[in-house]
Parts: structure tokens; sequence; C-alpha cells
């Protein structure tokens, strides 16, 4: 059956605390780290952006896949954060992995959501038999308007999806997606910062779409929340995955492995993405998996997965999601984030 | 890497470390020769160059450039790769009081510079500490 057969991750090693934003903008810290369960979250460097973040996540499932790279004849790549506004990212990250010229490539946008669209197609195309194999990955560098709510989320990462029929590690045994027409969250063109609804983000915006893709799916392929063995929502802050699972009768241990965000904020594009990552880190042969994405606008995305015996050998061939998480993190004062984010305004 | 002709010209070392190698001696190059300059042989081979390696020599950058202003101070050093290739480039993601000789590094995509505000994104390799 078809499947994910290599999958890889990558985060930027700057942080910044919440503390740290909350103390320029006279905001109460405390308040924040409790409303969002939040403590700090990933920042680029200057030299790292949606693409070179997304040929490392690609180059790190070409690992564990031990695939010839010109075998791949899709690659897609989902972000908000595409460093050109036109020319695709997937054609220098297709390059840079040697899939080229036989390759079909394709940019997506759709907030947070783009990730998962892009392995959504990746995945039918091989189960069409139009490609061997098809990759799919979620990436984003996001900005929050300094000040806003969001400045003290919106983070760094990615993640990449592999998917073929031959040496499957995780199964996708269904796929569902659930999408109406919602205002929550929007940037206009040529507007450096997003607009968001503010409360109206929760309710009829990430909980409507991410509850109703959950039960979809469950519905459509005869399964519970008992099922699962681990549950990845998309994770805007530490509080709404949970409130999700509680609703659909998740447990916080089905949850927990997934759940990065308290530590790594939201990387959009990247963020239910990086959790199924670090869920198949460590996943056993069997576990059922249900990953559910959400992006603004509005929708969700959900995938089954079945892990295969083939997790064990292929587990360690790249870093693990956790490892990159903690592993030489380097914290910025808020004056380096900002030079960083080309939040300051420069002479030419 | 001045211009968008010759950026693209040096994609397939830039972004993945294409080399040759001579058949006759073995003798590597990056980037790829036509000719082997040790024994004068034409019958090279495609190849690719290790993608770690270690620091032989390596110093702080604080006057660069225009075009890397921004990133300065940065670290520049010449690798000594695995299978033996020299390679010039920057150390990141690594604090100075870190960097030493003999330091194993590896190879990592990043974006090099941007060309102004409206010219090209240039990618290519640099180091990155190897844990
Ligand atoms: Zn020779």
């Amino acid at each position: 059956m078809e499947g994910i057969v290599g999958y890889g991750a990558y985060i930027p090693r700057n942080r910044i605390k919440v503390e740290e934003i909350a103390k320029v903008w006279g905001a109460d810290a405390p308040s924040y780290k409790k409303g969002l369960i939040l403590e700090e979250k990933s920042v680029p460097s200057p030299d790292q952006d949606t693409i070179t973040m997304s040929v490392e996540a690609s180059k790190n499932a070409l690992k564990r896949a031990g695939i010839d790279p010109i075998d791949i004849g899709a690659v897609y790549v989902g972000s908000e954060s595409h460093p050109y506004a036109v020319k695709p990212s997937g054609t220098v990250l297709a390059e840079a992995l040697g899939a080229t010229p036989e390759v079909h490539t394709a940019d997506f946008e759709f907030a947070c959501k783009a990730g998962t669209e892009g392995m959504f197609v990746a995945l039918n195309l091989v189960k069409a038999g139009i490609v061997t194999y098809g990759l799919g990955v979620g990436a984003d560098t996001s900005q929050g308007a300094p000040g806003d709510a969001l400045e003290y989320s919106a983070a760094a990462g990615a993640a990449a999806f592999i998917f073929g029929r031959d040496k499957v590690v995780a199964e996708v045994l269904d796929t569902y997606a659930y999408m109406t027409d919602t205002p929550d969250f929007w940037r206009r063109e040529y507007e450096y910062y997003p607009q968001h609804g503010g409360r109206f983000t929760g309710e009829p915006a990430y909980f409507k779409h991410v509850i109703g893709a959950a039960k979809g799916i469950m519905n459509k392929a005869g399964m519970q929340a008992g099922d699962f063995n681990y549950v990845v929502f998309h994770q805007p802050n530490g509080k709404f995955p949970f409130r999700a699972g509680k609703i659909l009768g998740f447990s916080r241990q089905q949850i927990e492995p997934g759940w990065l965000v308290n530590k790594l904020g939201n990387t959009y594009s990247g963020s239910s993405p990086l959790g199924l990552t670090a869920t198949l880190d460590i996943a056993k042969p069997g576990d059922n998996i249900l990953l559910v994405s959400y992006g603004s606008g509005a929708g969700s995305d959900a995938f089954i997965l079945k892990v295969t015996s083939r997790i064990d050998a292929v587990r360690n061939l790249a870093p693990l999601t956790r490892e990159l998480l903690n592993n030489n993190k380097k914290y910025l004062e808020y004056g380096e984030y900002a030079k960083f984010r080309e939040k300051i305004r420069k002479a030419d | 890497m001045s211009t968008p002709s010759r950026y693209w010209r040096e994609i397939p070392q830039r972004y993945r470390l294409e080399a040759n190698s001579c058949t006759k001696c073995k003798q590597k190059f990056f980037p790829p020769r036509l000719i082997c300059p040790e024994c004068g042989s034409r019958d090279l081979v495609k190849t690719k160059i290790a993608e770690k390696g270690k620091v032989i020599s390596y110093t702080i950058i604080r006057v660069p450039p225009s075009q890397f202003k921004d990133q300065a101070p940065y670290a520049v050093g010449v690798i000594e790769l695995d299978d033996g290739v020299k390679l010039m480039g920057q150390i990141v993601d690594c604090d100075f009081e870190d960097l030493k000789l003999g330091k194993r590094v590896k190879i990592e995509f990043r974006k090099l510079f941007k060309k102004g505000h409206s010219g090209i994104l240039c990618y290519g390799y640099k180091f990155v500490p190897d844990s």
C-alpha cells in the first residue's frame, strides 16, 4: 500500500523567549505563557528561508528513504513565506536534491495548511501510478507584526515526506479534506504582516475545521479516537490542540509526542507536519496515527497512517525532530531577532 | 556569482557539490575539470564531494564585502573534506569561541546573499558544526 517511504525535519537553532518579546512591548509575559502555553519559538538566521529549510528537511527524508532522487517525479512545497513572489521554491528544491529535469513541481499556499496539501497531492499522484515517488514539504519562516499576539508564536521550521509504494514506513490508510470560506486570517498583496480576526480565529475557524476533518475521516474509515496511538493537530499555540483533542475524545498521551509548540512556536505550514515527524520518531510498528492540519481561510486536511516494521530501520538515519528542537540552541535578544527578521528600517 | 547566468552555471556545484574524478590517477576535482592536470587524461567521471570534514584554517570577517554586510561578523574557513578535497566557505551556527582547528563540520544549504531589494536570491553551501 502507498505511504511515506522517508520523512525528515529541519529546525533553525535560534530561539527567542516569550519574556524577551513581552519586555519590549510592555506586555505581561506570564499571562501570554499561560494563555498560549508557549515558552519560546524558533527564529531563522538571515541566511535561512523556506527554500533552505525545505532542502535540509528533504535531504533528511532522502536519507531515510534511501532512494535515488532522480526517481522523484513530483516536488511540492507548501508555505506562506515562499522567498520569491514570482519564481517557485520547488525548482530550487528539486535542483538541490538532483530530481531535475523530469519532475513536476509546484508551490502551494493555504496559510498553515499548505504543507499537508503538497503531501496530499504527492501521495495521490503515487496512488494514481503517475509518479514513482512524490515529495511533499511544509515549510515556513512566518512573521507576526511587532507587538501583535502572533509575534510570540510565528516560528520557522520544515518537514518533508517522500511518498511511494515500496519500502513504506507508514501506510496512508485514508485521507479527507474539510473546507469553507472563513476570513479568520489573511494578508493582502504587498502587505508585510498578516491580519487576523482575533477571537474569531477560534471556534468558527480552527475548531470547526479541525473537528470537522477529524470526525469526517474517522467516520469514513470507521475508526474512533481509541483506535489511534497518536494524534497530531495543527499547533497555532499550546492550548488549541489539547482542546480539540478533548472535544474529540483523545487523551494528552495521544497528543504529547507530536506536540512541539511550547518550545518551537507555530511553524505554520511546517506545524502539523513536524508534529508528524516527531511522532514517527517514537512510533512502533502497527501504531495508528491521525494527522489533522489547519489553514486559515479556512480548511483542514486529515490523514490516517499505519506505521510499518520498516520504521525501526530508518528512524536513526537522519536527525530526530526533538534533537533538532533541543540541541545547539542559541537564544536571541529582541534587537538581534529584529535584525534577523528584517524588522528594522535601514538606509540603502 | 554576480549575474543570474553565472549563478545558474554554478548550480551543479553550489547546490549538489558535483565534482569529477580521474579514472586513471583517481584524483578528485571540485569544481570539475575537463582534463586531469595530474596525468593529462580526459577520462573523467562525475562524482560528488564528501559532505563532512574538518576545519584546517579559519578567520573572522568583520569588514565584509557590501552584499555580506548584514552577516558580519562571520567566520570563513578552509575545510578538508573526508575525501581530501579542500574547500573554502562560511562557517555558520557556530559560536566563535567554539571554532577550533580540527573541528568537525558538515555542509548545509543556505542563502549566500541576495542581490539588493529586487535581484535574485543566491543559494549554496555553507558549513555548520557536525554534532
Ligand atoms: Zn589523472
